[in-house]
């Protein structure tokens, strides 16, 4: 990875977020039930998914929710620190096309000696449609701070 | 209007929970599911170069607790057979690193049961808490989840 550290200074209110681009295939939501244990076969047998009513397997929920976790900790960096991260699932998304992780920052603040910055953090398909809303908040260290 | 399915009755389920598990973290499990979700992160897949950060070696991604779960307390609704559930999605805070080697004690509860009337008619809202502490006793990631039945 090798980003260059976000310190807190160098974050404004309004800021966009470096965008995330995931490209999630069939294969990736059968890796991804191995690794979690979400077996649920809506990810996996399309069959299954389509006699449940679904246009074909799905992406598991919490693999949108990693998505936007690695949004946030790409953000943070090595030397921050994700504080909080919520999602909310507002549409489905199916492996064979890009979804978008983005976000933007809605306020920095100093509490406890701790630097947070609160983001709103979202993923869209690749139509442009929010299919999952949520929020992060993030420790950055500061430059005035040694170490 | 009375609640359909999230009775009084129903309502004594909250604060139940369900039994505790206590979990190793391989290494190996950190990086398999670093890489489910694509996350090269150093952080997360390589130890010579996360020596070199603040956390002085490899931690799990933030959502790798899912992989350590402990039994969901089973929730009881006269909803019959054939109700449909959803992720709603969850919340999660964040106090600790988990590393490899921890021995990290899972347990969830239901915090919340509440139901209302939608479009595909009574939905109820399932709220569980799952705490994830290692074995200094610190608690290193608060989960809140809502799962939808309809």
């Amino acid at each position: 990875m090798a980003h260059k550290q976000r310190y807190f200074e160098d974050v404004e209110a309004g800021q966009e977020i470096p965008p995330l681009e995931k490209h999630p295939t069939t294969q990736q939501l059968v890796k991804y039930a191995g690794a979690s244990g979400d077996f649920y076969q809506i990810h996996y047998d399309k069959d299954f998914a389509i006699k449940n009513n679904l246009p074909g397997v799905i992406l598991h929920g919490a693999l949108k929710n990693a998505f936007l976790g690695q949004l946030a900790t790409d953000f943070a960096g090595e030397h921050g620190w994700l504080r909080k991260l919520s999602v909310q699932y507002r549409g489905m998304d199916q492996p064979g096309t890009m979804v978008v992780c983005k976000g933007k920052v809605v306020k920095k603040y100093t509490e406890h000696g701790q630097h947070l910055v609160d983001c709103e953090i979202w993923l869209e398909n690749a139509k442009g449609e929010k299919t999952t809303l949520g929020s992060a908040s993030v420790v950055l260290p500061s430059r005035h701070q040694a170490g | 209007m009375a609640n359909k399915y999230v009775t009084e009755e129903a309502k004594k389920q909250i604060g139940k929970a369900g039994e505790a598990r206590t979990i190793e973290v391989e290494r190996g499990a950190i990086r398999r599911f670093a890489e489910a979700i694509g996350d090269p992160n150093p952080l997360f897949n390589n130890e010579a170069e996360a020596r070199h950060t603040r956390f002085g070696g490899m931690i799990a991604p933030p959502t790798f607790c899912r992989s350590l779960s402990a039994a969901i307390p089973d929730v009881k609704l006269d909803m019959g057979e054939s109700f449909r559930g959803l992720d709603g999605g969850s919340d999660w805070e964040y106090f600790e690193p988990i590393r490899p080697g921890d021995r990290i004690t899972v347990q969830t509860k239901i915090a919340d049961l509440r139901e209302s009337a939608g479009r595909l008619g009574a939905m109820v809202f399932i709220t569980t808490e799952t705490s994830y502490t290692n074995q200094f006793g610190k608690v290193c990631a608060l989960q809140r989840s809502t799962a939808i039945r309809y």
